[in-house]
């Protein structure tokens, strides 16, 4: 798979990969900007405020006409965190050109639709239209305050946010709902002007047309695009380790309580951790799966994620109330057969198999291609899956148990049942 | 082996039917890295009762997926594991009519795909085992029972019929996998794992031959009879009207479902699915003028969509989302049902949800797992889901119309709310 990165302006570039197999093509425009309280909710309000329309098509109903004529074109706005940056932007995905019923080019006019929703929103007296304003806004409270409605989800980000506290890592994508009760029509349009004039431009695109054509089409959609002072993309900084683990408990009215750890790993060794990672938690063959859900049946789901940019490990565990000591006690100890290299042949053989396998087919997926570049681009990275995959082959037991004994325990979330006892 | 090509997809099938009943379906995808295997059964949440050897059985609810979840124990272990060693991290589902089990690799494909039929038709359970599952599954539960999006999709379908079994939670209660034994495990894989209730397909860079031979020489030999099931005799009016629960919710939350007219098997099943598809993209769909309509009075949010989904004996259109008033919007979509039925459907309206339709359905061929799964179903319901764009060719607007003036009546409607504590 042939990656091709151009710089097309100050600050814009576009990651082009070759696809004839797919019967989509994808396109993607992401603003990479820095996580910060200030600007966080603004930035997540924006690419929904200016998918309301454009000047060309000025509501949702002349956009939606737009896009079902381009056989059902989808321009989804998207807000990510990618290490300690906010994403937000557009993806767009329609037909490849060779399976258009009249062989239609839509490249080209989605191209140009999405660098108007980008540089050409519908505006009144030089600032958004007040009632998609506000319907936004409405919109994003909403979607904050709904994140509670999936325990499991809420738990992972109240323990990333208590173990992050103070940190952009703690910081959730959307923001906070004081945060996004605050914004202002007026400063929000001007926090617009100033995110789409300075900071970096991801563009992505993968498909069957040539990266000439893909280069013509984006330089002419983005042409009134405003460059000035162009924001250095924020590194992760590391996580300071805490002289004691932090423990926070909450309470709610749920049926199944959620265990949540937090560890910072002191090693830089990425490889290393996430095969390490893998074997603890990241695989359905796992220490966590096979002994806390298999063997102990005190789970559905036991996991652990490794976050590379940020270099720490969280666990997310769904268990019985009274069970919490029990889970508790047997995740600390499967942790620590990792780090004693307890471990049979086939759990190291399956661990790097599963992380080959992810890497070599991640081509096979255009949702899978934009997120893994934009992630890259956003955070400063180059390798290529194939490099990554390299990287994975080359680990040795040792370098993992190395990387492994950094990893201590940081701070403990319990979500439990109103007037359970622990 | 028969091999068909669908010039308007860019796709070919090819497809065998061996001497044990079973189907096997095969896409080729010359370029891509992995390949994909889904090996399902014509069983799921809604067959708990069925005669099996002249006695009808009447069986727990969610023992289905139980025996999905056990069917990985191996005499040697577990097929997880082996799986793993080779990259693939097999999966399986249960949904209310299909069990199907799953893994995509990139290298042992083959091997992989041995495992997968040999673990899945092979049953080993110990009494023991089945006891230990009643944990790992009993969270499984609660954890669903917390999720707001479960509850109100399973209140609404027991709002809709009143004895169909696809009122059935897939996954049972906590009470009632308390009676799963080892011994009914044995009876339900007896019944429906035969190579002949069963089907599989596999898309990707393979080898036709070497899959069906595979198949052929890892399976039972013999198929099984044909099992007859009771669904319920379900009447035409719904269960109960409205039905509403408290949960540790951010916002309100609706459902409301009409009850449709189930279709025969045979290609009209496909083309009603279609039509049902249609229907709901016209009504509601986000670029109709009812969606935007709600959609700038505030009343619904990009959480709001609709869906039409058909099972054995039974079919059903639903919407819904987050809304402050969902009364108010589910007057608003009978009177646009109404207004529809009636007026027509504008011309120019019309031809681009069609174009979009199209797209969308082309779009799904990008997905193995998609690809998988319609061609199995299309194989229990007796049609061909690549054949979508002439079907396509034959709906007209008073199909539509027709759809809507027989279904989305308010007699036929219920609500299911979920309001915040």
């Amino acid at each position: 798979m042939e990656v091709t990165r151009i710089k097309l302006a100050d600050g814009v570039y576009l990651t082009y990969l070759p696809a004839r197999k797919f019967k989509t093509s994808l396109l993607s425009a992401q603003f990479v900007t820095p996580l910060r309280p200030e600007t966080v909710a603004g930035n997540a309000l924006l690419p929904a405020v200016l998918r309301r329309g454009t000047v060309s098509c000025p509501d949702l109903g002349a956009l939606s006409a737009r896009l079902d004529n381009l056989y059902g074109a989808r321009i989804d706005y998207t807000v990510r965190k990618k290490g300690e940056n906010q994403c937000v932007g557009f993806v767009a995905s329609f037909i490849d050109d060779s399976f258009t019923p009249g062989r239609e080019k839509l490249l080209e006019p989605v191209a140009e639709l999405l660098g108007e929703l980008v540089c050409d929103p519908v505006t009144q007296h030089g600032r958004f239209v007040p009632a998609y304003f506000e319907s936004e806004k409405t919109n994003l409270i909403d979607a904050i305050r709904s994140i509670v409605n999936d325990k499991r989800d809420y738990a992972d980000s109240r323990l990333l946010q208590e173990m992050c506290a103070g940190e952009p890592y703690g910081i959730s994508r959307l923001g906070s709902e004081k945060q996004a009760e605050r914004l202002q029509p007026q400063k929000l349009y001007a926090q617009y002007g100033q995110l789409i004039a300075s900071s970096q431009l991801e563009l992505f695109y993968s498909g069957s047309a040539s990266v000439e054509r893909v280069e013509r089409a984006l330089r002419s959609a983005f042409s009134t695009l405003p460059r000035e002072n162009i924001r250095e993309i924020a590194l992760a900084a590391d996580h300071p380790k805490p002289p004691e683990p932090k423990l926070v408990e909450e309470e709610m009215d749920v049926t199944q309580g959620k265990l949540g750890m937090g560890f910072t790993c002191g090693s830089s060794d990425a490889a290393a951790l996430l095969m390490g990672n893998t074997l603890f938690g990241g695989s359905s063959n796992s220490k966590l799966f096979l002994n806390v859900r298999e063997k102990l049946s005190l789970c559905y789901f036991a996991s652990s994620v490794y976050h590379r940019q940020k270099g720490i490990i969280t666990v997310s565990s769904g268990i019985e109330f009274e069970n919490y000591q029990k889970a508790y006690d047997e995740i600390m100890r499967q942790l620590e057969a990792v780090r004693k290299g307890e471990l049979e042949d086939w759990e190291l053989e399956s661990a790097r198999s599963v992380l080959l396998n992810a890497y070599a087919s991640m081509g096979d997926s255009q949702g899978k291609l934009e997120n893994f570049y934009i992630g890259q681009a956003a955070t400063g990275q180059e390798e290529t899956p194939e490099l990554l995959a390299r990287q994975v082959r080359e680990v040795t037991l040792q370098r993992i148990l190395d990387a492994m004994a950094t990893v201590s325990l940081d701070t403990v979330y319990f979500l439990k049942g109103k007037e359970a006892q622990t | 082996m028969k091999q068909t090509f669908y010039e308007r997809l860019g796709e070919a099938v090819c497809r065998e039917t061996l001497p044990n009943g079973l189907r096997v379906n095969i896409v080729p995808k010359r370029d891509y890295a992995k390949s994909y295997a889904f090996f399902a059964t014509r069983y799921g949440g809604m067959d708990t009762r069925f005669c099996l050897n002249g006695r009808w059985l009447d069986t727990p609810a969610g023992i289905a997926h139980y025996l999905e979840h056990k069917m990985f124990d191996t005499k040697e272990g577990n097929a997880l594991q082996e799986l793993a060693k080779n990259g693939a991290e097999p999966n399986a589902f249960t949904s209310n009519a299909i069990t199907g089990y799953y893994f995509d690799s990139t290298t042992h494909f083959e091997e992989n795909l041995e495992i997968l039929l040999s673990f899945v038709s092979i049953p080993y359970f110990t009494e023991e085992s089945v006891a230990k599952e009643q944990g790992i599954i009993g969270q499984e539960i609660r954890m669903i029972e917390d999720n707001p999006d479960w509850q109100i999709y399973t209140r609404m379908m027991k709002a809709l019929y009143a004895a169909s079994t696809a009122r059935t939670s897939i996954a049972g209660t906590v009470e009632s996998i308390s009676h799963i034994t080892a011994e009914t495990l044995y009876d339900c894989h007896k019944a429906f794992y035969t190579p002949s209730n069963m089907v599989l397909t596999v898309v990707g860079n393979v080898d036709p031959v070497h899959v069906v031979d595979i198949a052929r020489r890892v399976l039972p030999r013999e198929g099984g009879p044909a099992i007859p099931r009771d669904y319920g005799t379900e009447p035409a009016r719904v269960a109960e009207r409205e039905t509403k629960l408290a949960m540790e919710v951010s916002c309100p939350q609706f459902l409301t479902g009409f009850k449709c007219t189930p279709a025969e098997d045979g290609e009209g099943y496909m083309r009603q699915s279609l039509i049902g598809d249609m229907a709901c993209d016209i009504l509601l769909g986000d670029s109709s003028p009812l969606y935007l309509r709600l959609y700038d009075q505030g009343l619904i949010n990009t959480s709001f969509g609709g869906a039409y989904e058909m099972m054995p004996g039974v079919a059903y259109l639903y919407a819904g989302g987050d809304s402050k008033d969902a009364r108010a919007v589910t007057a608003e979509i009978q009177k646009e049902a109404r207004r529809l039925a009636e007026e027509g459907i504008d011309e120019d309206f019309y031809q681009r949800v069609r174009r979009a339709s199209f797209g969308s359905n082309l779009r799904g061929l990008n997905s193995f797992e998609n690809i998988a799964v319609s061609l199995s179903e299309g194989y229990f319901h007796g049609y061909d889901p690549f054949r979508f764009p002439q079907v396509f060719d034959t709906i007209t607007k008073d199909d539509i119309t027709a759809f809507l003036r027989e279904n989305l009546t308010a007699d036929r409607a219920v609500l299911s709310e979920i309001v915040p504590k």
